[in-house]
This record gives structure tokens, sequence and C-alpha cells, in this order.
């Protein structure tokens, strides 16, 4: 009986959820896969066929790997350095290296080009010191893009393998310490390969973010062709047979990473066991007094682009023309974006949209999750592809997808005409959001011990009233978390955004990518403060909210 | 400093913060000795441990290997295989892989390397299980991989944290005496550390008994039983009922069960003949008399311990003694007679 009654509740939950997905997820790609076959091979054929394509491939293939490799460079070093090296300032500098995770893509992107752009601060300066009669580089091409991709995406890699690191039993190396082994002997045979696991996931990671990244090689790429901005080119000229391929192939493309990523997780993946009490070389003599200077310049950098997308928020529009640093100040970039309502209609629009999205998110992702780690049901292995196969498909392809699907009404075929009304992008938003908040609602009820709910429902506790007050105060830090980073993520979105947008609904990196291409950079960058605030702001709301449950300090005792 | 002593650990101290870990402890460890660090959780043992092999420098004191003063050199150096409470096994590494590491860091052969390990494996009862991978060990076997990795590189001196506490019942029986064993046909020099007197007790020719950082107490097992400096040291090792009584330097008179009781007494050389003193009765002094001549009581609890049964008896108003018998018959309730049968027992200041 009690079994049964557990089927039906399990059903129940699972029905819409699964629907709601088939829907919003699935289908939308099944049109992008049948509208590459609509002519049978041709529009295959036509891809294979095109020189351009070819080189979009070829280019996204180097951009991402190039990728990787820039992150790695940057990512490990910087991780073993602030894990392993006991210095004043360490835990500061730790979270300092996680600010380019905190740049919107799209404001990153911008605020290189401030820096390092052809007529930004860095090149000038450069330029003036070297007394050059033209700028020292220009920021296009493939150099530009994979550049830009290790400075934002190093930071997968730092925070992979530092907690690889933090995670690694530390008696290990006091093992191997023990037994006669040198401090190089044991980062090679000890160290290094227990953190691999970490180190390739976080490189896979970097691998699929840049394959399907938009926005660097969109501002950077030149005349530079990679899959993303292939697709939406086609989408603009009207060729959707071809950007269907090139969305199919981009996918396809992803999911083999994915694909790659899981199996390497379970195939070198070591329960670590012990205290864990970690070992920090503590640095004496002149390292010593070296390390806060590297570190203070190491902070200076990455808090440089920044730095600058403040000064140019309140630099005067128009006055930036030669000189180094914009010549003339004013607060004028602010006051306009308060006043004008067409300008603060961007605003509006991002945060009721990300809004929205996340909070659908929040109800949906936490049924799914709840049903994947607490139920057991025929439908499970559908749920748990469903939930990640948005986090695998760039995000161009979603909304290619989307904008494909619901742009008519056809209830036969449960299309719903979308596209050009306000709805469309918060079911992107969504869409983008459902691996994030599920992943981190599944790992905060992992933790949660499986015999609470059965205990609650033992003292007589409805199904309802053990939800209340066991399974939901138990998913809340994973919720606020999930929830975090899908409204960050919703509130700045740029590449989905730039598919599905209107006039009336666009968001505020559609505005400031329109405002950069009036040359407006002061206002761009105005827009761009006002991002970071927001971001910055639902973060201290959700750790106010959520709360994270307190870290246990160990004393070392016998 | 040096004398005869293999390892010697001269006024040790550590502090944490605001709290003295280990303070001023001092021990001297013979070459080819089995000493146990014993205490509670919190006593200082495993912090002592890991400042003999260098992974925790003291805030002062020394430490003495041969003569040599090691206490600057780095874990490495030293060369003291430490077998780790987790066992600190590499979990990417086969058997033989783990258990040839240290002999790899100092640039042995290859061909050499297995060689050694193979003889280490052997010595642990391990022949063979080289290839086999860490994740399809038993506790057990991993708890002997851990030893013959610590064994292979030959260390002067063999640290052990905790190295049973991870066994069920059963095999931690079996295990303690294959490690004393093992330490014992190997004519190793070894200090262990664990929290468990049955261990202590099974594994080591002498016992250091620690409290707050402190050492309470170093002797040979019986001696600890037997003769024990202070109350703590009664109440660690064994079980005990403290009975008040004045000690004259040869006897001590306790007031039990509203008779006065003179019984040969033992006393630690710090205690003097005194009026206010404690008499330690251990369970197995303690019998059942039918004869009526002993203290009068009730039978509070009776618990079956094995080969033997553990009774309480209420003597008198204050005064609750156990004791150890093979009798069966006596049931809760039951009025019954007790007496001290075994003497001198030992006195120690309140």
């Amino acid at each position: 009986m009690k079994v049964k009654a557990d089927q039906r509740v399990s059903w129940a939950l699972a029905t819409p959820v699964l629907a709601l997905l088939l829907w919003s997820v699935v289908y939308p790609n099944v049109t992008i896969i049948a509208g590459s076959f609509a002519h049978g091979l041709g529009y295959w054929r036509d891809f294979a066929n095109s020189p351009s394509d070819r080189e979009a491939l070829w280019t996204t293939l180097v951009v991402s790997v190039g990728s990787v490799i820039g992150a790695a460079a940057v990512g490990l070093p910087l991780a073993f350095v602030l894990s392993r090296v006991d210095f004043r300032g360490r835990r500061f500098l730790q979270a300092v290296a996680t600010l380019p995770a905190a740049l919107p893509p799209l404001v990153g992107v911008i605020a290189f080009l401030f820096l390092y752009g052809e007529s930004g601060v860095v090149t000038r300066a450069v330029q003036r010191a070297l007394h050059l009669s033209e700028p020292p580089w220009r920021l296009t091409g493939i150099w530009a893009i994979i550049f830009v991709h290790a400075y934002t995406m190093y930071v997968y890699v730092f925070l992979f393998v530092s907690a690889g690191l933090e995670r690694l039993d530390g008696t290990l190396d006091e093992a191997a310490a023990g037994l006669g082994a040198s401090t190089a002997f044991r980062l090679r045979k000890v160290t290094l390969p227990l953190v691999t696991p970490a180190l390739a996931g976080s490189m896979l990671l970097v691998f699929m973010s840049a394959l399907g990244s938009f926005s660097a090689p969109y501002i950077f790429g030149g005349g530079l062709r990679v899959l993303s901005t292939q697709i939406v080119a086609s989408k603009l000229n009207g060729a959707m047979g071809m950007a269907y391929v090139e969305t199919t192939v981009l996918a396809i493309t992803a999911i083999a990473a994915l694909l790659l990523l899981r199996w390497f997780e379970r195939r070198r993946s070591y329960a670590v066991t012990g205290k864990g009490s970690n070992t920090r070389i503590s640095l004496r003599g002149p390292m010593a007094r070296l390390a806060p200077f590297l570190a203070a310049s190491l902070v200076f950098v990455l808090v440089l682009p920044h730095a600058m997308i403040v000064l140019v928020a309140f630099a005067r529009d128009g006055a930036w023309t030669t000189q180094v640093l914009p010549p003339e100040y004013t607060l004028d970039n602010f006051k306009r974006l308060a006043t004008d309502p067409q300008l603060w209609l961007p605003v509006r629009n991002s945060i009721s949209m990300a809004a929205l999205a996340t909070a659908l998110n929040i109800v949906v992702c936490f049924v799914a999750a709840y049903l994947l780690v607490r139920r057991r049901f025929a439908g499970r292995g559908l749920l748990q592809l469903l939930v990640v196969l948005p986090w695998a498909i760039p995000a161009t392809a979603i909304a290619i997808g989307l904008a494909s699907t619901f742009d008519r009404s056809a209830p036969a075929q449960l299309r719903v005409l979308l596209v050009g009304t306000f709805w469309i992008l918060p079911l992107a938003y969504f869409v983008r959001g459902i691996p994030l908040v599920t992943s981190a609602v599944e790992s905060s009820l992992r933790q949660m011990d499986p015999s609470l709910e059965d205990a609650a429902r033992g003292l007589g506790a409805s199904w309802l009233l053990a939800m209340r007050r066991v399974v939901i105060p138990a998913a809340r830090p994973g919720l606020a978390a999930g929830a975090t980073l899908a409204a960050i993520t919703a509130v700045g979105e740029f590449v989905a955004s730039i598919v599905l947008y209107t006039h009336a609904n666009r968001p505020i990196s559609m505005e400031i990518l329109a405002q950069l291409r009036n040359l407006s950079f002061g206002t761009a960058a105005a827009y761009s403060v006002l991002l970071i605030l927001i971001v910055l702001l639902i973060t201290v709301a959700a750790r106010l909210l959520g709360g994270r449950p307190e870290r246990v300090e160990t004393i070392p005792t016998a | 400093m040096a004398g005869a002593a293999r390892l010697s650990l001269d006024k040790l101290t550590r502090r944490f913060r605001d709290k003295l870990a280990v303070d001023a402890l001092s021990l001297e460890i013979a070459s080819g000795e089995l000493v146990a660090l014993m205490g509670a959780s919190g006593s200082g043992k495993t912090t002592t441990l890991r400042m003999v092999a260098g992974y925790e420098p003291p805030d002062s004191g020394r430490v003495w290997l041969e003569g040599k003063d090691i206490t600057a050199r780095a874990p490495r150096v030293r060369g003291f295989g430490m077998v780790f409470q987790h066992y600190a096994l590499f979990p990417h590494m086969t058997v033989g892989q783990n258990v040839a590491f240290g002999l790899e860091a100092r640039g042995v052969s290859k061909a050499e390397r297995s060689a050694r390990a193979a003889t280490a494996l052997a010595n642990v009862d391990l022949d063979g299980a080289s290839p086999r991978a860490i994740q399809s060990l038993s506790g057990g076997e991993q708890q002997r991989v851990a030893l013959a990795r610590a064994l292979v590189i030959e260390p002067p001196v063999l640290l052990l944290d905790e190295p049973l506490s991870n066994l069920d019942p059963n095999l931690r029986r079996s295990t303690r005496n294959e490690l004393r064993a093992t330490l014992r046909r190997l004519g190793l020099t070894a200090l262990f550390v664990t929290h468990d007197q049955e261990d202590a007790f099974a594994v080591a020719d002498r016992v250091a008994l620690m409290e707050n950082g402190r050492l309470l107490q170093v002797g040979a097992p019986e001696e600890l039983h037997d003769n024990p400096v202070s109350r703590s040291v009664a109440e660690f090792i064994g079980r005990a009922t403290f009975v008040p009584g004045d000690y004259d330097g040869k006897s001590v008179t306790v007031h039990v069960a509203g008779t006065a009781t003179t019984l040969a007494a033992r006393a630690p050389s710090t205690l003097g003949p005194e009026r206010n003193v404690l008499a330690v009765l251990r369970p197995d002094a303690l019998a059942f008399v039918k004869d009526g001549s002993g203290w009068a009581g009730v039978v509070t609890d009776r618990r079956f311990a094995g080969t033997q049964l553990v009774y309480r008896v209420r003597v008198d108003s204050e005064t609750e003694v156990e004791l150890q018998s093979t009798d069966r018959d006596v049931r809760e309730g039951d009025k019954v007679s007790v007496r001290v049968v075994r003497e001198p027992v030992s006195v120690v200041a309140t």
C-alpha cells in the first residue's frame, strides 16, 4: 500500500516536470535537428562544402583548445600557490582570484576593450612610453579571443583544482614526506596524479565554455568566424537551414565533450578518506617579503578590468579621444540612466525577466532534484539527462531552438507564439538556469541524512509536513546557491538574448552593445557598473536568505 | 642526553592557540623497545608523535636520535616510517607501488625496489599482493600494507598513529598480536599512539600514559595497573572502586560496611603515611565469601562479561564496589558478603 502511494506521489511530481522539460529543452532541439534534414542531406552538403563553415569549425576548435591551455596555464599554478603556500593575505587573494567569473561575459569583454583594445588605456600607455606611432598590438583575432577566455575561464581551473587540493588528504603528503620523498617528487608522484580528475574536469569545462562562447569572438573576432557567431549570422541572413546544421554540429561537439568529462570522472575518482588536514608551506626569508608584492600585483591585474569599467562609467561621453585616460569625469551617465525612461527600460526588463526565470527555476528544479535524490521511479534516468542537457548545449543553440520552435501558434504541435513577445527571453533564461539550480539543490539534498525524511514520516508527519519541515530546510543552501547563479546568469545574459530579443524587451546586455556601437562608452560602462552592482546585490541577498552551513574549524589534537 | 636511548624526547612543548597540547614531555626509548603513548583524545599523544616525525615543530624542547639532535630536520630527512591512523595509502598506486614508494624516492633501482617490496609484503603475510589495487583491500590488509610501506625503508624508529583503531573488534585482536610478533621478529624500535589500553598492553613493552599534554606515568603494563602513581592513572587503567582510608606507610585502614578493615598496601614513592588516601580496589581483588566474614552488601547490578561476571555490590550508603567472579548463581537483590582476597592493594592520594 505504502509503496503504491509513494509511486503515485513520485509520478504526480514527475509528470509535470518531465513534460515541461521535454517541451522546453528537448522539443526545440528536435526542431533544429529535424530542420537540418528538411532538404534531406542538402543543408549538410552545403555545410561541408562551405569554406567559411569549415573555417568556423576549425577556428572554434583551435580557440577552444587554446583557451584550455591558457586557462590551465594561469589557473593551475595559481591554485597550487594559493592552497599550498601560506602567506599573509592568502585567503583574500583566493577570493580575488575568482573575480573574473563575477563579470557578466559581455562586461568582461568590454573591460578588455577599454584596457587592451586599440585605443585602450594599457595599449596607449605602452604606445606613449615607447614612443610608437602605431598601437603596439591589436586586440583582434584568435589570440585576442584566447587571451580574453584565459582571463575569464581560468577561474574554473582555479576553483576545481583548489577544491581538489583542499579535499586532498593531507596525510598522503605527510606519508610521502615521511618515506623520504622530496617536495618535487611528492608533487609529481602524489599530488598531481590525485588532482588530475579535478584538472581534467575543469579543462573540459573550459573547452565547453569556449566552444559556445559568443561575446569574445563577436567583439574581438574581426573577420574571424567561429560556429556561434556563424549561427547568428546565418539566422540574420535568413539561411535557417544552414543555421540548423551549424547549431547541430556545435551541440554535438559540446555533448561529446560532456560525455568525455563524465567518462573521465567515473574512471578516475578516488574516495578521499582521512582528516584532510592540509599542510601548507610557510614562506621564510626573501620569498616571504616578495610574496605579498607578487600577490598585490596579481590582485592589481585581476581587478583592473573591474576598475576600468568603473572609471569609464564616470567618463564624459565623447570627450575621451586620444588621451591615455578619460580626461573629464561626470555623474551624467548614471543620471541619464535613472531619468530617461528609455534608458531605464532595459534595467527593468533584465530584472523582471531574470526574476521570473529564477522563480520558475526554484520551483521546477527543487522538484526535479528531490525526485532525483529521494525517489526511485521509471522516468528517473530521463529526468537526469534532461536536467544536464541545457548545460551541455551552447546558449546560441538553445536560443536558435527556441526561436524556431515558438515562432508560431500551432496547438496541435504544442507550439505557442513566443518569439517577439516578452515571454521568450524568460523562457530561455529558465532553460539555461535548469542545470545550475538542479545540481546545487541535488548536492544539498545528498548531504541530508536520507533517514530524516523517513523519521519525520514515521513520527506521523504527512508527506507535505515532512517536505516543509525537513526536506526544504535541508535543500535551502543549495536552493540559495543555485538560484543566485541562475539569477546572475540571467540578469547579464547576452548570448541567447542577441538571438531572441525585441526592442521592447531588450535586456541590459543588448543595450550595452547598442551604446558601444554609438561610441557612448560612458553609458555602456554605466550599465556595466549597474549590472555588477545587481550581481553583488543578488549574491549578498542570497547569503542572507540561504545562509551557508558554518565551517567547523578543527584544532589538531591527539 | 643520548645515553643508551635510541630515541629521546627532551621537554617537548607545543601550544595551539591558548591550549597547551604537549607540556614539557620527556621520554626515552631504548633500542628494540616498543613503547605506547596512551591517553584519551585531546591528551596530546598524536601531537607528540607528529613532533617526533617532524610534521609538527615543537615550540621548545628537542628530539634526539642516536645521540644526534634532529629537532630541525625535515620529515623526509628523518626517515621514520609512519603508519597513519587511516593508513594514508596512495589511492592511485598499486600495493606494490605503495610499498616501493620510499625506495623510489631514494632512487633505488626498479629491480631492487620490487624485490624489497616483495620481502616487505611477505613480512606482513601479503605475499603476491603487489599488483592489487588499494581499493580492493580489506581494512586489515590496508593496515598491513601501510606497515610494509613503512618497514621497507628500514626506519630507525617506526611510528604508528592509532594503527588498530579502524579495525573491527575481532580483527583488531588478531592484528595486534601479529603486529607485536612482526615488530619483535624484525627487532624494531617503535613508538605508537593509542587510546585503547588493550592495544597498548598487548603490543607495548612500556606504556606512557598522557593526560592534558603531560606524562602521568611510564612503565610496564602490570606496573601501571598494580602501582598507579595517581588516581588518574588508576582510573584510566582497568576498573576500580576508590575507597577512602588511612595509610600508615605499610597498610591502609578502610571504613566500609560499618567495619574498619586493614589491608596490606603499596603506595607510590611520593606518598608518605597520611590519613586521607584512596585505596584502589580492583574487581579481580574482590570475591564473594560464603562464611559471612566479609563486608555485607546487596547486589545492585549483574553483567555477563564473557568468561566471568561483573557484579556491583552496595556495601554501605556511600560505597558500591565492583567485583569480578566466576560464580553465576548470584542475582540482583541478593544479600552477599564481599572480601578483599588479593593484597597488597594500591593506595593513591585523593
